[in-house]
């Protein structure tokens, strides 16, 4: 039960901050974020300095405790987030470099390492939400290609996507965890439409993607056919487990940020506020020590992160809704102004409970695959 | 960093289970609670934890100590949390290599704490109780934790010698505590049957029980790094959680078992009861909170 890290962990540290002092101010002025195929250029801008430096890959070297030192340091420099990158290198690519033959990894791993390719994620239908399983999306075998057809929703980044990690159904009469497939699709390929879906932030983050009769090339599968469902609990169990790593790191600099705000425009004399802001600070404290725990976990067992990730998405999802929630209290009536970042963040934040598996969702697994209770409705 | 407990820890941990088990498993907490002397504390058993290295842990060797160090402290806490072993254990433990007898068990420490003090009466050595003052006995809410109140509470803290590490150690009770009360609640709901069915099916209860876990694991890290760190806002933070954890988790066990857990039947009382008592030991709640925002204030 230790927390210092080994002196070559602080030489890889020291190291990177050391790189980030000389790289950042080189760095032109950030996108509009409204503006995606800005953002796009500038996020796989940054890849390609990371990648250029040794550090493209960091998210996947093997090593959980590098990577929370890369978000650390990156997150305390201010250094740009992985944005456009973030299904590539946080989601398909780990999939891809787990689950993948050497000829796909070949393919598809450099690109998205390099800032070469976007990705995006093509699991979510209209009709399949929380029972993701459920999907309809078909994908019918003709000669060396599948011809795909269906609808899927909330697909991140999709009108800026070179590729989609596609759940598709190969086989419709089998259960329904035992008849989907994971693909991988050109997003340049003919039958595609994207159309870009508004969220209550205001923002277009995500989009509707219509599929009709797209051909996927069968080489372009992911694991065995029919396979996809745990090809998907790979993908998922990344998702969950370490992706938000950096946002806990930057929750902590906001809280930060919000208690000398506080202090400036004299909130601070509520002791309802300042209580309210220590509750916060212990509960990012303990996230932020959960991290460092299942990444021990992970390096030392070498394992992709598991259940233990949702113990983790479901305290940080509330918390983090909390943190902008306290963030309005501090603001007062600027609360209301979307000029603000915070207000805009604090929209944002609503999404977390529900994205990546709605905390009911999250609990059921909890209480099943941790707790061992019985499954049921 | 390898944040998980090393092998030595471990086996400290299954080494403390075990003795409590065997001494002091949930028959015997059932029979002490229901007892007409419940506020008589076991002597033997303080022994045989002094000779177990419970008070001692921390003492170096050359002064007939273990040699630990708070981590360790932490883990034997958490295990006589999740046992509700009785008596003024965080005073006696602290006061080991100060008060003669302390270390090995045979004398019993109690303190004021909070404006309480927790087993006055079947205490040897009482710290920081002055002269002239009368602790006045109450009625207390926990039937193993016989309670003194002082005329004055001490609001200020710092004057109390160990205070982080009295909270801590508190903290660590707490986490046992609601570890239990989640396992309880989880094995009461995996063979509790209703419509035909274990409750543990049903939603609604399986995700009181999955809530009670998350709240017992997010405790957990934060009260191992308090151990490990020993930083005063750290350990404030950990506190503030643990003994959410700790009361939050008695009341949905509680809830898990139903009527049944209404009951003096049910062991859930226990743990809740205590987890109350813990909470009211000085560095709880709003100081707590304070500090962790002080701290936040002040990081450039």
């Amino acid at each position: 039960m230790e927390l210092d890290y080994s002196a070559e962990e602080e030489e890889f540290r020291a190291r990177l901050r050391h790189w980030l002092g000389t790289e950042l101010p080189k760095l032109p002025a950030r996108p509009d974020p409204l503006d995606w195929p800005a953002r796009r250029a500038y996020d796989c801008g940054w890849q390609r300095r990371l990648y250029d430096a040794g550090y493209g890959h960091v998210h996947w070297d093997g090593s959980p405790t590098r990577r929370l030192i890369f978000l650390e340091e990156t997150e305390r420099a201010g250094a740009p987030y992985v944005g456009a990158g973030f299904v590539g290198l946080l989601h398909a690519g780990p999939t891809i470099a787990a689950e993948g033959t050497p000829e796909q990894r070949e393919r598809w791993l450099e690109p998205v390492l390099r800032g070469d390719a976007v990705w995006c994620q093509g699991f979510s239908e209209p009709e399949a939400g929380s029972d993701l399983a459920s999907l309809r999306t078909r994908a019918v075998r003709d000669g060396d290609a599948y011809v795909v057809t269906g609808h899927k929703i909330w697909t991140s980044h999709a009108e800026i996507a070179d590729w989609c990690e596609l759940l598709v159904r190969t086989d419709p009469d089998a259960p329904k965890h035992r008849g989907i497939s994971w693909l991988a699709m050109p997003m340049d390929a003919p039958g595609i439409t994207v159309r870009p879906l508004r969220t209550l932030a205001g923002t277009a983050e995500f989009a509707e993607v219509f599929l009709d009769e797209v051909r996927v090339p069968v080489a372009n599968r992911v694991g065995a056919e029919n396979d996809g469902w745990r090809v998907t609990l790979v993908t998922l169990s990344f998702e969950r487990g370490t992706a938000f790593v950096g946002e806990v790191v930057a929750c902590r600099r906001v809280l930060g940020e919000l208690a000398r705000t506080a202090r400036k425009n004299g909130r601070w004399d509520d002791p309802v506020l300042r209580r309210r802001l220590g509750r916060l600070g212990a509960e990012f404290q303990a996230l932020w020590r959960l991290i460092q725990w299942n990444v021990s976990e992970a390096a030392a067992t070498g394992a992709v992160p598991g259940t233990g990730g949702s113990v983790f998405k479901l305290s940080y999802s509330h918390a983090r809704q909390e943190l902008y929630d306290a963030a309005a209290a501090v603001l007062g009536p600027d609360a209301l102004d979307l000029g603000r970042e915070w207000p805009r963040d604090r929209l944002s934040s609503l999404s977390y409970t529900i994205a990546a598996g709605t905390s009911q969702i999250q609990r059921n697994i909890v209480a099943e695959r941790v707790l061992g209770l019985p499954k049921g409705r | 960093m390898d944040f998980r407990l090393t092998d030595d820890q471990r086996a400290l941990v299954r080494g403390i289970r075990d003795l409590l088990g065997r001494r002091f498993g949930p028959d015997a907490l059932r029979a002490a609670a229901g007892a007409d002397g419940a506020g008589e504390l076991d002597r033997g058993l303080w022994r045989e934890l002094g000779a177990a290295g419970f008070f001692a842990l921390r003492l170096p060797e050359d002064a007939g100590g273990v040699g630990l160090g708070l981590p360790e402290a932490a883990l034997l806490f958490e295990e006589a949390g999740r046992a509700l072993l009785p008596g003024p254990l965080v005073a006696t433990h602290l006061a080991a290599g100060r008060v003669p007898g302390a270390a090995e068990g045979t004398a019993v420490v109690t303190r004021a704490d909070g404006g309480l003090v927790e087993w006055l009466d079947a205490a040897d050595v009482v710290l920081g109780v002055g002269d002239g003052v009368t602790p006045r006995p109450l009625r207390s809410v926990d039937p193993l934790t016989p309670l003194h109140r002082l005329a004055y509470a001490r609001l200020d803290t710092g004057d109390v010698p160990d205070a982080h590490e009295a909270s801590l150690l508190t903290a660590a009770e707490q986490l046992g505590s609601a570890g239990r009360t989640t396992a309880l609640a989880v094995a009461h709901a995996r063979v509790r049957e209703q419509f035909g069915r274990p409750i543990g099916s049903f939603q609604a209860v399986k995700q009181l029980c999955a809530h009670m876990l998350v709240r017992t694991e997010v405790a957990r890290a934060a009260v191992y790094a308090a151990a490990v760190t020993a930083d005063p806002v750290e350990i404030a933070g950990a506190r503030l959680l643990a003994d959410e954890a700790a009361a939050e988790c008695a009341r949905d066990c509680l809830q898990v078992h139903g009527g049944m857990g209404f009951t003096w039947e049910a062991e859930v009382h226990l743990h809740l009861k205590r987890a109350w008592v813990r909470a009211a030991r000085g560095l709880g709640g709003a100081v707590a909170e304070e500090a962790v925002a002080e701290s936040l204030a002040a990081t450039p």
